[in-house]
């Protein structure tokens, strides 16, 4: 029997009557029946909450985080997803009181530092990428792509070119920015990447035909981890034939100092604040993902915007072009924090350092494992991530992508992206990062490289891989066949 | 890798299989087709009624980890779904070409089967697919 | 360099072993047309302490509400967060790890998320939660959306009522893909039910309501659900998810989708982000449900264990025919409201609830014994939130409040300009008596000062 080392549910844990500690005040006004205050016929009977001690919680939630693999614990080169390390120093500033404990509504004339800061981070990023302007308000990448691509809905509109209903994306793109596209209503309409992994430009050409193309969205450096050469033909391209050029920047790691997607003829794009300016990821978000924008599509980004008059910060509300608005409030404040804090540790010597070590780093794993597995359209250089193909191993051992990335865990290290470019078969998609040391990636190597070797020598241990977790892999037919979403005793009785 | 390709039998590039009775045809996904899919967990089924064109999408096949879209390899009206099967959806796995069937349609035009592919030329669009 | 490991003996080792001697090689790819020349405009680096500095100096222009009383709400609540929540979410074993896509190292996201699902199952007596979705706004829009899409049809009915800033979210993502969005009137501070029946028809997607709604009173959502299912719609409700510490849960009302804003569960105001969007349904729409979720399992041995599931319904499988697009959702919020709802638990939740009720009752009887202070809907029924029409404006009584360092109610004239002259007030267990008196005697200062 193999030892259950399963942590139990908090539920399991509860125990009638047990509580936590002395969080609250007694009552100090007079006291009135809620069912009069309410109607009885408002009240709920059950509350089916766990009734656990303090000490009970964290032990439970220690555990729990025991079984997660972090970048504070290990390498983490989850390509596109750009795991570099999330300075500490962050968590303190989001943390001063002057910054969590401001409610969005309170007047204006109270929360000037906050809005100051905004204006600020917007006008870095806008610098960073050499665009006009900004807003923080998206939540995280994808819905800066869906409010992208609502702004290139208004600016055709205000045009009359409403025929426009088509977003040309390449086959290599994050899932993220079809589906961004058809929530605002348009046909997506996909073209191949070339023999070299980047966009085909006949390919292009012919998608552009007919004059109802919207947008083109493209991530640069792509998905494969290329940088589009042809960029600047690619966006006049675009441009001539009437339509407008989004940049997908999850990969703005790769440029910060070196090049500037505004200079390339983008006409908006996203950041991903959780990943290029190092906010932690927090098992699945919160994010920012920060649109900025060329004059062209200033005036509909969305309301409020900040304006400085002399010393004073304001929200301008009335903006009779905007798109409206996509968050309750103004986005992600405590992120921009962290954001902010980065970007002032870095400067902008240490912006540009972050992307050369980037690049290197990457760069010197292609090199490194360039005998071992094949490299994705087997470019000389790479930008801030490689993309391997498991095809060899898959030939020689019926040992998939998958396989690798299990395998890799029994080293200690978390694995690449898998399935991701699906251009890409087999693809092991791996991203460094700068704050990674050669040290650390040369035993990241090893373990690459040892793990070929067991693909020819023992493919079953990689088959049959991870050996060392607390589980090993998880029925996912089973998951999806009997599906168990809730803790279902709690709503019996 | 063996595949499964019974020499009866109609086929789609799109591998969908199609087998004739009467005025009636079968229509499932092929072997190969479940194969990489790999354990399917869902199927969406038209109901009986439905009136197809050929190459309408009549329904999707899901595994855990892909989507596939049903594309009628004919014209004409749904006369069954196998909806029996949609509890025990592994059933498209291991018995792809019988118990696994997904609709019955009534032709609106048989010459629309004679074109098309064979179970050579079909094997051959799997084989390019590779394995 | 701040947080770069490589020294440049490293560098230059990893240059060579690639056959290069500098950095520029790497930069092939790149036209020189488009390589940057220039310097970003950008400071030069901070030592840690200067940025300490910089960021306090700026903190330090606000108002924080740790110093002043805030009695704001309007979405964004001022509810205490017990210590130990901060203390654990940030762990950086939880606050450092990607989303959860490889389970076996994953198990503590995995496992707190199947628990934050079935709390947010057991507050709302909801069928199936998802793991998060950005905020309560765009939870809404989502939510309008999903039943537009499940049922074919085009119009989004809206309570006017609802959060004014979530009808603005509703119509901007609404504007994009052609639907239209309906107001449904109110009457005395709630939906105004029959011009509700008289505005439903066979094109009606959704009825959307909020309990309590905006003005804090609660709806007749028996007969909003109700009024909404004969239409063939679906009925979605935003709720107050510390209220349903005392009030009925949606589902037993029949909802067909539930939401909210879960900032108050444990998460810190933060100027209004990030935020907790939950989202929970009917069993029926697993399959067009947004988001994340998680699911239990066994692994290859036969040991329980979480996994992401139902994950063809999510962009990165089915790319543009998704359920949604969101991607990164908003985990570690998440994390914090679920270790808030086991720190609190069963009587911790009911007792918040309860003391924001009386908190506001009282502060609510003080405030309308002020000559001149008369409650905007005095037939309503409120939980945490009431308005106030007041003898003198709304915005100059707050700047006077600021003086006796508290923040006042929202001017609902901003939102509602048939409401000039009222004010909206939130009242959270954190205030003492002590400081509702202040709060009502500064107000009662400047009544009686005579200032319009
Ligand atoms: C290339 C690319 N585009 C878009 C996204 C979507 O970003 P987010 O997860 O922040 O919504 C991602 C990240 O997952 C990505 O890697």
């Amino acid at each position: 029997m193999s030892k259950d080392t399963r942590e139990p549910l908090i539920f399991d844990v509860s125990r009638p009557g047990r509580v936590a500690a002395n969080l609250l005040p007694k009552c100090d006004v007079p006291y009135q029946s809620p069912s009069e205050l309410l109607g009885a016929e408002s009240l709920r009977e059950k509350l089916p909450l766990p009734e656990v001690s303090e000490l009970d919680v964290v032990r439970h939630f220690t555990h729990l985080s025991q079984r997660n693999y972090s970048i504070d614990a290990g390498f983490y080169p989850l390509g596109s997803c750009t795991m570099k390390y999330n300075p500490k120093i962050n968590e303190k500033t989001a943390g001063l009181p002057g910054f969590a404990a401001l409610h969005p509504l309170q007047p204006q004339e109270t929360v000037q530092g906050a809005l100051e800061l905004i204006y600020e981070l917007q006008k870095m990023l806008a610098e960073i990428c050499g665009m006009k302007a900004t807003t923080l308000q998206p939540s995280a990448g994808a819905h800066g792509e869906l409010l992208a691509m609502m702004m290139v809905q208004a600016y055709h509109a205000e045009r009359g070119d409403t025929q426009r209903n088509i977003v040309v994306i390449p086959d290599s793109a994050h899932g993220t920015n079809p589906a961004s596209a058809a929530r605002c209503g348009f046909k997506v309409k996909g073209i191949p990447s070339n023999e070299k992994g980047c966009t085909d430009l006949a390919g292009l050409e012919k998608a552009l035909e007919g004059g109802n193309v919207a947008a083109l969205m493209l991530t640069n450096p792509n998905t494969v981890g290329l940088f589009e050469s042809d960029i600047q033909q690619i966006c006049q391209m675009v441009h001539d034939a009437g339509g407008l050029v989004y940049c997908d920047g999850a990969n703005m790691n790769a440029m910060l100092g070196l090049t500037r997607p505004g200079d390339m003829g983008f006409d908006v794009m996203h950041f991903n604040l959780h990943k290029t300016f190092s906010t932690p990821h927090g098992g699945g978000g919160p994010g920012c993902g920060a649109v900025s924008v060329q004059a062209n599509l200033e005036p509909y980004l969305p309301v409020p915007t900040v304006e400085k008059e002399g010393d004073t910060f304001r929200w301008k509300f009335d903006n009779s072009k905007s798109v409206g608005k996509v968050h309750s409030f103004y986005g992600a404040f405590l992120i921009a924090v962290r954001a902010y804090t980065y970007i002032l540790s870095l400067g902008k010597e240490g912006l540009r350092s972050a992307s050369e070590n980037a690049l290197i780093n990457a760069n010197y794993i292609r090199a490194r494992l360039a005998d071992y597995y094949d490299v994705a359209y087997n470019a000389p250089i790479c930008m801030h991530e490689v993309v391997f193909s498991a095809n060899r191993q898959k030939r020689e051992g019926d040992v998939r992508a998958m396989d690798i990335s299990k395998r890799l865990m029994d080293y200690g290290f978390h694995p690449p992206t898998n399935y991701f470019p699906l251009i890409v078969p087999e693809a092991l998609m791996i991203e460094p990062t700068e704050t990674e040391s050669k040290q650390t990636i040369d035993s990241f190597i090893e373990a690459m490289i040892a793990i070929a070797k067991e693909t020819q020598e023992n493919p079953e241990i990689v088959r049959t891989a991870p050996h060392t977790t607390l589980v090993s892999r998880l029925d996912e037919t089973m998951a999806v066949k009997n599906l168990d979403l809730r803790y279902a005793p709690l709503f019996e009785e | 890798m063996a595949q499964n390709i019974p020499a009866d039998l109609k086929y789609t590039k799109s591998h969908e299989w199609v087998r004739v009775e009467g005025d009636v045809v079968v229509i499932g996904i092929t072997d190969h087709a479940q194969d990489s899919l790999g354990d399917i967990v869902y199927l969406d089924l038209p109901e009986a009624g439905r009136v197809l064109a050929k190459e309408d999408t009549f329904g999707e096949v899901e595994s855990v980890k892909a989507v596939s879209e049903l594309y009628s390899p004919v014209s004409g009206e749904v006369v069954e779904a196998n909806t029996g099967i949609q509890d025990s959806t592994e059933v498209v796995n291991t018995d792809p070409y019988e118990g696994g069937w997904l609709i019955k349609v009534r032709l609106s035009d048989p010459s629309e089967v004679e074109a098309l592919l064979s179970a050579e030329e079909y094997g051959a669009v799997a084989d390019a697919e590779g394995h | 360099m701040a947080y770069i490991s490589n020294t440049n003996e490293d560098r230059a080792e990893m240059l060579s072993a690639m056959g290069f001697t500098s950095f520029d090689a790497l930069l092939a790819p790149l036209p020189p047309a488009i390589r940057y020349q220039g310097e970003l405009n950008i400071p030069t680096a901070l030592d840690e302490g200067g940025v300490l500095r910089r960021l306090q100096q700026l903190a330090a222009k606000n108002v924080d509400l740790e110093s002043h009383l805030c009695f704001l709400g309007a979405g964004i609540y001022d509810h205490f967060r017990p210590v130990v929540v901060g203390m654990l979410a940030v762990r950086g074993e939880f606050a450092t790890a990607y989303t959860p896509y490889q389970p076996e190292v994953s198990q503590g996201t995995l496992q707190a998320i199947y628990e934050y699902q079935t709390l947010i199952c057991g507050l709302t007596n909801m069928d199936i939660s998802n793991a998060s979705m950005y905020d309560g706004a765009t939870g809404l829009a989502e939510a309008a959306l999903m039943a537009t899409s499940i049922l074919n049809r085009g119009d989004i009915v809206v309570s006017g009522a609802v959060n004014p800033l979530y009808r603005q979210v509703i119509q901007t993502y609404a504007n994009v893909t052609g639907y239209r969005v309906v107001e449904v009137p109110t009457a005395e501070g709630v939906t105004d039910t029959e011009r509700l029946s008289e505005i439903v028809n066979s094109q009606t997607a959704c009825v959307v309501f909020q309990q309590p709604n905006f003005f804090g009173n609660l709806e007749d959502v028996e007969t909003l659900t109700e009024t909404a299912h004969k239409a063939g719609a679906l009925a979605i409700s935003a709720v107050d998810p510390i209220s349903l510490g005392l009030l009925k849960p949606p589902g037993d009302y029949g909802v067909d989708i539930v939401l909210g804003e879960g900032q108050s569960l444990g998460n810190a105001m933060g100027f209004g982000g990030p935020l907790l969007g939950f989202f929970a349904c009917n069993k029926r729409f697993v399959r067009s449900f947004p988001g994340r979720i998680v699911g239990a399992t066994q692994d290859s041995q036969g040991r329980r264990g979480y996994t992401m599931t139902l994950r063809t319904r999510e962009q990165d499988i089915r790319r543009e025919k998704a359920t949604s697009n969101i991607c990164t959702n908003q985990a570690l919020l998440a994390l914090c409201a679920t270790i808030y709802l086991c720190e609190l638990g069963k009587t911790g939740l009911r007792h918040v609830a309860d003391l924001s009720l009386q908190k506001a009752h009282y502060a609510f009887q003080q405030l309308c014994a002020i000559e001149g202070v008369k409650p905007l809907f005095p037939n309503a029924k409120f939980f945490k939130e009431f308005a106030l029409s007041l003898p003198v404006s709304p915005s100059e009584l707050n700047t006077s409040l600021l003086q006796s360092k508290i923040v006042g109610g929202l001017d609902l004239g901003a939102y509602y300009p048939e409401f000039a002259g009222s004010s909206l007030f939130c009242v959270t267990e954190t205030k003492t008596k002590a400081g509702i008196d202040a709060l009502v005697s500064a107000t009662e200062g400047v009544v009686k000062g005579g200032k319009a």
